[in-house]
């Protein structure tokens, strides 16, 4: 692997852009000239309308996809694929259903070929910190959504990554649920210091679980913004509906929120009324 | 408001709503009925009731002589006969024989296709180059009914026992490998790309990930072999053969034996059932995760 001299921690995301073709040979760009630094144990949320590119972006630190130009380095080194260095969590239908909650669990332990004893301890420190305890013999499917993706979340940190890329992990879940997963979120966070990126389509979910806000718009894809954010560290001291409520809280809400809109409104004239997806 | 009392009309006895007389308590509810699967209870009352009749006219023209033995048995020639085909056998070969030499065939057909099958819809899922080749193959003896090759088989094989397997062999080859590439396909890339983050190898993405994947289009698939065999081995033997269930009712139609013609294709029917059955009870069992993705 490369390794450069201006070698940092944690993710740079180097003047990436993503150009493809679309059917009829438009040509998309997903992303222009994207850069980005995130430093080893943040928690970076990433927000933006629909077409704005968040998904290629995350699949492009996933190693999924290549960027048509520039690179992607993680701890200096680029990445060239996917790799269990990077785990990745999916809104939701990632699990494998035909195996317990307990293999879901052991399966990225078990593939490197880790010890029975050894990936025995994993699962069962990770399921208890998940609060799935005396579940670990279930079958997935017969688990809600919530507890599905208290599963992805335990799988993924069960592999030990250096980061963790989650793709509206909790978009699929009903709105009490979802507030509730975000406070698991928050304290696995702060648990295992591990480096995180988030996407999301609410806006409140990235100005409550961020330390850094990166706000995207489309066409073609690009960096708007980026905010620093106090609230995380706060929810871990009040409670979770008081920091929400809270008046910095909200005017930041509001003024994100406006910043969106506006962004939709000019996507909506450009194209009439046609779908920008 | 007060919950209204249960009266013994409200409340049926588990028989009847069995046989389907009463519905359910939820289904009785219910306002919108017609268009409703879910509301449809299943009649058994009615099945129960056809068959009986059934039997009871079938009874009724046997004692009074309604319809000569040569078009239709009695009922009671037929009880001998089943008594004397499983006792006796028919020329010479057990009843137990012509049944097992039938089952026996459609299990190895269907054996050796899925062996060849389901490793040939793999490689046509994962790669281009087996796609292209196999493909029109595919595809252009996908509707080709087995029966059609019966002719050629015979031209190549003659009219042994390899003949008849070899001909079940790629009526469900060709069934295992669609079924197989179709699991391949079925695969949702959340779950590939999730093995990849986890460190997973091809290798091990294969085995983990895109085989138990595929293995409720692959029971899907030997289910479809299955019947298709069944139907197909009957007709095999109808054609050339001295043993199997379709061999006894040919040979027992130029003997003008309709009671034994009779016979055989209740129990064809009946095997075909229980097979069918017993492929949905293993389908429930082995592969409890299938529709709740």
């Amino acid at each position: 692997m490369l390794s450069r001299p201006d070698a940092v921690n944690g993710i740079v995301v180097d003047r990436v852009s993503m150009t493809f073709a679309a059917p009829g040979g438009v040509a998309v760009h997903a992303l222009d000239k994207v850069s980005l630094q995130i430093r080893e144990g943040e928690m970076v949320t990433v927000l933006g309308p629909s077409g704005c590119g968040k998904t290629t972006l995350l699949n492009i630190l996933a190693g999924f996809l290549a960027p048509t130009s520039g690179e992607v380095r993680l701890n200096g080194h680029a990445v060239r694929g996917p790799g269990a260095e990077r785990g990745m969590v999916f809104q939701q239908g990632a699990l494998f259903e035909w195996m317990t909650v307990s293999d879901n669990v052991a399966f990225g332990p078990r593939m490197a070929g880790r010890k029975r004893s050894e990936i025995r301890d994993i699962v069962e420190l990770l399921i208890d910190r998940v609060g799935l305890r005396g579940f670990g013999q279930k079958p997935v499917y017969q688990l809600s959504g919530g507890m599905q993706q208290r599963v992805a979340l335990a799988r993924c940190l069960a592999n030990d990554p250096d980061v963790v890329l989650m793709d509206e992990p909790l978009g699929a879940l009903d709105a009490l649920t979802r507030e509730k997963m975000q406070g698991l979120v928050l304290k696995l966070w702060k648990e295992t210091g591990k480096t995180i990126v988030l996407i999301t389509h609410s806006v409140e979910e990235a100005l409550f679980l961020g330390e850094r806000l990166i706000v995207m718009a489309p066409r073609p894809g690009r960096i708007e913004g980026e905010y620093r954010l106090p609230f995380a560290g706060q929810a871990l001291e009040a409670s979770a509906r008081e920091v929400k409520a809270s008046a910095p809280f909200v005017g930041m809400r509001e003024e994100i929120l406006s910043m969106i809109w506006s962004m939709e409104d000019q996507i909506m004239t450009h194209d009439g009324a046609r779908d920008v997806r | 408001m007060t919950a209204p009392a249960m009266s013994a009309e409200d409340n049926p006895s588990r028989l009847r709503i069995w046989l389907g007389l009463a519905d359910d308590s939820l289904a009785r509810q219910k306002t919108v009925r017609f268009g409703d699967a879910s509301a449809v209870n299943p009649g058994r009352i009615y099945s129960i009731c056809i068959l009986a009749a059934l039997m009871a006219l079938w009874i009724v023209s046997s004692a009074f002589g309604w319809v000569k033995p040569f078009y239709w048995p009695t009922i009671g020639g037929v009880a001998d006969r089943v008594v004397r085909l499983a006792t006796e056998g028919y020329r010479n070969v057990a009843l137990w024989e012509h049944i097992g030499i039938s089952v026996y065939r459609v299990l190895s057909g269907v054996f050796y296709g899925a062996v060849l099958g389901v490793p040939l819809g793999f490689a046509m899922g994962l790669s281009s180059v087996v796609r292209g080749l196999f493909d029109p193959i595919v595809e252009f003896m996908r509707p080709v009914p087995p029966l059609a090759l019966i002719p050629l088989i015979i031209l190549w094989f003659g009219i042994d026992e390899t003949a008849k397997i070899f001909l079940l062999f790629l009526a469900s080859l060709f069934i295992m490998t669609i079924a197989a590439r179709a699991g391949v396909s079925s695969v949702s890339i959340a779950k590939v790309h999730a093995a990849y983050s986890l460190g997973a190898s091809r290798l091990q993405i294969m085995r983990h990930v895109i085989l138990p994947n595929a293995l409720p289009e692959i029971f899907t698939g030997l289910r479809t072999a299955m019947g298709v065999c069944w139907g197909t081995v009957v007709a095999a033997e109808l054609v050339a053969a001295d043993r199997g269930l379709g061999s006894m009712i040919m040979i027992a139609k130029n003997f003008l034996q309709t009671d034994t013609v009779v016979i055989g294709i209740i129990i064809i029917g009946l095997i075909g059932y229980g097979i069918e059955l017993l492929m949905r009870w293993l389908e429930k069992n082995l592969i409890p995760w299938k529709g709740r993705d």
